[in-house]
């Protein structure tokens, strides 16, 4: 297929085409035959029969549009963007968060706070990590840049609380321990292979 | 002579309440109507399939804070709903809404004043309704208001002539104005049922009854896209609802008058009881008035005027004439 079609920026001709509008009536005689006309089409009925025919299907073939949304929702797609998670490590179960700073760095409303220090290990542990979900856009840089796949985005849309601090706690986040088993991967952009559960290796520690 | 007033009094408190009850029920069931018809469920929460919804939206209204605006005019502003409601209601007064029937051995005619001139007294007392609108309007001190007013007053202008020309062909061949006179004139089954001599006339009927009640394609005085709420923009809680429980009221006249005069009234088809068969062509109406709501658009009030008075009254004195030259 040529680009051609899609450089044209010439819009209003090329594809559209125009409905066919019977001529305005002029003469009071032409305004008088349109209203006959009109009269003994049945156009009227027609509607008519559209609602009713309508009902019928909402009513008795299930196609009702109504979600009874608080009892019933959509599905949402894999990638939609709501409430972030830190998700854990499958094997060890510690979180996968390095305490690099770069969803810090890259976050555009300059939402996420995050503080890090060494502990006994002299291993980075993140002491600090907060996002500020009242400046939070959505945008999703934070879980594109994330190079562990720490930070993603879950399904959590409904956000309203009673406290701006609900959400935005790292252990707010952060997948409970209980419910590691449960922990799904993020299938979005940058998430690992569905296959990742053969190629894991364990850590050097472990051995 | 005391027997009758006191049936009178009964009567009437029994059609006000059964009426205005019928007339919250009317609001629901023009809900689920059209939300069916948008593939919407409509009330659905309060109560059993919403049915308690009524009851919720009652107590709203009643408890509403009642606000006079403040350059209105307050008398007018105060009674205006009450001529809507009142009228509807006084309009009730002359139609015959069932079959005689017996309780206890003692004869009850369900119509509580059998007059001579029924059907006069019934376009009469609903076209008086529409000075709640044309005052309401007019007292509230807002623009909108006055725009609905004026169409009231093209409203009014508009269907009456087409509403008393359309019913005058049927008079003329039933040669009377009382509604059961036009019952027993129907009395016959099917075959006999005045809209297969008049259809003409009862089209004319059925539109200029749309207009009359304030229904879509002619709902021109509250059309919330172009005039917000017209007439009833400044009103809040029971004296809004007065005007729709006055506008359901008149809807289910107007379904009844059309059952009455075109439609065999009372009288029982086949093997269906009279009462059965009154309500199943009220409830027909009802239904159809809904239907158009969910179908069409509405008119312009030109176009409105333009209908009745070029197209609509030519035509209804063309079925009077010929009417009159069969009936000679
Ligand atoms: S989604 Fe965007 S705005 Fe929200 S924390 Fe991540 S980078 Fe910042
Ligand atoms: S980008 Fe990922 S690994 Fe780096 S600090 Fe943010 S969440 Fe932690």
């Amino acid at each position: 297929m040529s680009l051609e079609k899609y450089k044209d920026r010439n819009i209003g001709n090329q594809n559209y085409k125009l409905i066919g509008h019977e001529a305005f009536p002029q003469t009071n005689g032409e305004k008088f035959e349109r209203v006959m006309k009109r009269m003994v089409k049945g156009e009227l009925f027609v509607g008519l029969w559209v609602t009713v025919r309508t009902m019928f299907e909402a009513l008795f073939k299930g196609q009702m549009h109504t979600t009874k949304y608080p009892f019933e929702k959509l599905p949402i797609s894999p990638r939609y963007r709501a409430i972030h998670e830190m998700l854990r490590l499958l094997e060890s179960g510690h979180y996968r968060c390095i305490g690099c700073g770069l969803c810090e760095q890259i976050c555009i409303s300059d939402c996420i706070r995050m503080d890090t220090r060494y502990d006994e290990n002299q291993r980075k542990e993140v002491s600090e990590y907060t996002i500020n979900f009242g400046r939070c856009i959505f945008c999703g840089y934070c879980a594109e840049v994330c190079p562990e796949l720490a930070i993603v985005h879950g399904p959590r849309y409904e956000t309203s609380s009673e406290q701006r601090a609900s959400f935005s706690l790292f252990e707010d986040m952060l997948t409970p321990i209980d419910a590691l088993k449960h922990q799904k991967e993020y299938p979005g952009f940058g998430a690992v292979s569905p296959n990742a559960d053969e190629n894991i290796k364990k850590t050097p520690l472990a051995y | 002579m005391d027997a009758l007033i006191i049936e009178t009094v009964v009567k009437a408190i029994v059609v006000l309440l059964v009426i205005s009850a019928l007339a919250g029920f009317g609001t629901y069931l023009e809900r689920k109507v059209l939300a069916f018809m948008q593939r919407r469920l409509g009330p659905m929460h309060v109560g059993p399939f919403g049915l308690l919804q009524i009851l919720a939206d009652g107590i709203k209204l009643f408890t509403k804070e009642d606000i006079v605006p403040q350059h209105a005019n307050r008398l007018i502003f105060m009674v205006a709903p009450a001529i809507t409601a009142a009228t509807a209601f006084i309009a009730l007064a002359a139609i015959p809404l069932f079959p005689e029937f017996t309780i206890f051995g003692y004869t009850i005619r369900p119509i509580i004043a059998d007059l001579n001139v029924g059907i006069l007294f019934v376009l009469g007392a609903m076209a008086s309704g529409l000075y709640g609108p044309l005052l309401a309007g007019m007292a509230q001190a807002n623009k909108w208001g006055i725009i609905g007013s004026a169409r009231t007053a093209i409203l009014f202008l508009s269907y009456e002539v087409v509403t008393g020309l359309s019913i005058l062909a049927p008079i003329m061949i039933v040669g009377s104005l009382s509604l059961i006179d036009f019952n027993n004139a129907q009395a016959g089954g099917v075959s006999d049922w005045m809209v297969w001599k008049q259809p003409v006339a009862f089209v004319l009927f059925l539109i200029a009854g749309f207009a009359e009640t304030n229904r879509t394609p002619f709902d021109l005085l509250e059309h919330e896209a172009e005039v917000i709420s017209g007439y009833a923009t400044e009103y809040s809680g029971m004296r809004w609802g007065m005007f729709f429980i006055g506008e359901y009221a008149n809807m289910i006249t107007v379904a009844f008058l059309a059952s009455l005069v075109f439609f065999g009234g009372f009288n029982p088809i086949g093997f269906i009881p009279g009462f059965l068969a009154i309500i199943l062509k009220v409830s027909f109406f009802f239904f159809l008035m809904l239907w158009v709501r969910a179908s069409w658009p509405h008119v312009r009030p030109d176009q409105l005027m333009w209908l009745c008075w070029k197209v609509l009254m030519p035509i209804a004195i063309l079925n009077i004439l010929i009417t009159g030259i069969v009936l000679l």
